[in-house]
């Protein structure tokens, strides 16, 4: 039977298995929401700005491994919708965004609500495709699936126009698909693995450096044992928090420019680095030419372009990250070759030294709140086991810093573009694809406002998120680095003429609290967490003019950071 | 690479975003009319050319990706010269075409055009050997490139 060309885009979205639908409707994707009104496997979620859509999607993305789907229409829609996509897309999130387009007739003649979407997405996708014929639609879609997914995953456009969805087509969905230009590498070199293996075991001051691509690759699992096997010490980047159980005492914090003391030094002072799944970004390594002087380099990454791209490595191993690290346990359960012990206790004697720095140690004393103290509540009050997403600041250097992840996708932050107005609706994607799980976003009083409205789709779903917004009055990290480079000139980082939190939460339906009060904030947190059915917004009034230490300069070595 | 509408402005649009060179690019359909061929000049380090190596290898259109300049092969570029030839400079340039093995493919009182097939270099050259006052315009095709003897980007 042939469907229309809107009816074979939401058959197809059936079939890979999408459960939520984020978006937006408008002129172009009308047959597309009236195909989707007619059935109930995909649920649509409304939300209120687009760029909430990608944002939700991406949430969605990142606390289930699975891809976020998300649906806008043209010109506007769009436009709207590209910041969520290149925060996708500098994370490498698996997403698929359908974006509405103008009859194929009307394209190039500046219609109503005609952009060129794929040209604007271009530079931050994994690629796009602009379906001219139904006949395509179902492989396209099998495509942009394919693609988001595998090797190094990130987001797919696909532009639909209207008369595209209004044109009929037999269905069939492929069952497979291959691209002669398309084929990521899986297994690591065998002999590579090898000598990457030799090169471990000769350390005498080894350290492991995992990022994002350990979440994003399932291969905690993998991380842990082979890390565990060998009892050298790990590190996670702000993106591969939860990829080694933070509680853990191998572990030795998140590293980079407010990495803790004993990461940073770890890493300056090793002799074999051993990155995995990490791209060496310039918040990571300080200063390039300063950057592990003494370190021979492994490197396992699914994209050789992360391999050599900013440091020069020794064992570049492309594959995905279980694989080869699967391949390196074996190795070394089969091997007899030991790493020196003795070597290797010195080592960790001298990490322990550096940790008995305690880099993050504030002021418990004082009659301010500190943030710190907030995200120490929030983790205990939730037991550690929340899922909890950031917006960008000092909140997320915070949130990173004191919530210990010990498992994956529980940390959920824009790392890589660093987007503010990602926290709560990327937490209404964690909390649909968890409705039993606590969900927490940790903002601040500048960053809610830039996707405050989606606390009306909040209400429409019953989403119970925990807000937990740090309010200094100040954009606290442009503040803060206005009071170390720019003698304290605070140009426009003072947020004047804020709302009543409190109140704008209840007009919304919700739950607002405002705690100004130390003593306050566990009993405030453990009321919040009880209400387990609605959306609390929780303002903690804290200390104006906290920073966040460590702090690595501009131009500096991951050994010259600034304590408190 | 895959005959699609966009691959070319994937490519460019990765040197733009880059910050890559690009000295000249050419494109167009293969035997296979789903295949076009394109060739990029560019300069830059190892650590550079290592970088768009692979950074166009991940562009999804790019079915496979040579370095030609690591290995022997050839180039060619066309210019087309339209001078000014009038009186004596008619024979000047009619040697000037022999000499760089040109041909001379259209003549009118007071002009020539010229049409020559050779390396990069080579048709720098030529043009640097015409003087620049006497030159109406030029259009250069951009290099294609092959490698040589049995060597070729089919798998």
């Amino acid at each position: 039977m042939e469907l229309t060309g809107a009816e074979i885009l939401v058959r197809s979205l059936k079939e890979e298995g999408v459960t939520h639908l984020f978006g937006y409707p408008g002129g172009a994707v009308l047959h597309i929401y009236d195909a989707l009104y007619q059935q109930d496997d995909v649920k649509h979620i409304l939300v209120r700005h687009e760029q909430a859509a990608t944002h939700a999607a991406d949430g969605y993305a990142r606390s289930t491994g699975e891809p976020g789907v998300a649906l806008v229409t043209s010109g506007p829609g769009a436009t709207n919708a590209v910041t969520g996509i290149a925060t996708a897309f500098m994370d490498s999130i698996p997403m698929v965004v359908i974006t509405g387009q103008v009859p194929t007739n009307m394209i190039g003649n500046d219609a109503f609500q005609e952009v060129d979407s794929i040209g604007v997405t271009r530079p931050c996708v994994k690629h796009n495709f602009l379906v001219k014929d139904v006949a395509d639609l179902a492989e396209t879609i099998k495509k942009a699936f394919y693609i988001a997914t595998t090797g190094r995953p990130g987001p797919v456009v696909v532009d639909i126009p209207k008369d595209v969805t209004a044109n009929k087509a037999e269905f069939k969905y492929p069952k497979k698909v291959s691209m002669r230009s398309y084929n990521p590498v899986v297994k690591g070199h065998i002999g590579q693995i090898k000598r990457a293996v030799t090169m471990m075991l000769s350390a005498e001051r080894p350290i492991f450096y995992t990022g994002g691509g350990v979440v994003l690759g399932r291969g905690a699992k993998e991380l842990t044992e082979l890390a565990q096997l060998l009892n050298y010490p790990v590190t996670n980047t702000l993106m591969g928090l939860g990829a080694y159980p933070a509680t853990d005492r191998q572990f030795v914090g998140m590293l980079g420019m407010h990495g803790t003391y004993e990461a940073n030094m770890t890493m300056h002072h090793c002799d074999v680095l051993i990155a995995i799944g990490a791209r060496f970004d310039d918040r990571v390594t300080g200063n390039i030419e300063k950057f592990c002087p003494h370190a021979r380099i492994i490197h396992v990454d699914i994209d050789p372009s992360s391999i050599s791209k900013n440091v020069k490595v020794d064992v570049p191993i492309v594959g995905s990250v279980p694989d080869v690290l699967q391949e390196m346990i074996k190795l070394l359960k089969s091997g007899n070759k030991k790493s020196d012990q003795t070597a290797l206790q010195a080592w960790w004697k001298q990490i322990d030294e550096w940790r008995s720095v305690d880099c993050l140690k504030y002021d418990h004393e004082s009659e301010h709140i500190k943030p710190q103290q907030v995200i120490e509540s929030l983790y205990n009050a939730t037991h550690g086991d929340a899922f909890v997403t950031s917006d960008v600041g000092q909140h997320q250097m915070w949130a990173a810093q004191y919530y210990k992840f010990d498992k994956p996708y529980r940390w959920i932050n824009s790392g890589g573009l660093g987007t503010m107005g990602f926290g709560l609706p990327a937490a209404m994607g964690a909390q649909l694809a968890h409705p039993d799980a606590t969900v927490a976003c940790v903002t601040g009083e500048g960053s809610i406002q830039m996707c405050i409205q989606e606390l009306s789709t909040c209400l429409q779903y019953g989403l119970p998120i925990k807000i937990i917004a740090l309010n200094n009055r100040y954009l606290g990290m442009v503040r803060q680095w206005q009071e170390f480079f720019y003698e304290r000139r605070y140009a426009m980082s003072y947020m004047d003429a804020l709302p009543d939190f409190v109140k704008l939460a209840e007009s919304y339906g919700h739950v607002g609290m405002r705690i100004e009060n130390p003593a306050d904030v566990d009993g405030a947190m453990e009321e919040a967490m009880k209400l387990k059915n609605r959306l609390v917004f929780m303002d903690f009034v804290t200390d104006q003019e906290e920073n966040v230490y460590p702090m690595i300069p501009a131009g500096a070595g991951l050994n010259e950071m600034i304590l408190v | 690479m895959e005959n699609e509408a966009g691959a070319l402005s994937r490519v460019a649009g990765l040197f733009s975003a880059r910050g890559y060179n690009i000295e000249s690019l050419t494109v167009a359909p293969t035997e296979d009319p789903s295949m076009s061929r394109m060739t990029v000049v560019t300069r830059g380090s190892e650590e550079i050319i290592e970088q768009i190596t692979k950074q166009l290898n991940k562009l999804i259109d790019v079915i496979k990706l040579v370095d030609l300049s690591e290995d022997e092969h050839i180039e060619r570029e066309m210019a087309l010269v339209k001078v000014k030839a009038e009186g004596d400079a008619r024979e000047e340039y009619k040697r000037l075409a022999d000499i760089f093995n040109g041909r001379i493919i259209d003549v009118t009182e007071t002009t020539y055009t010229i049409e020559l097939t050779d390396s990069g270099d080579r048709i720098v050259e030529f043009i640097t050997a015409i003087n620049t006052d006497e030159i109406i315009e030029t259009v250069r095709s951009g290099v294609s490139g092959i490698a040589r003897g049995e060597k070729s980007l089919h798998p």
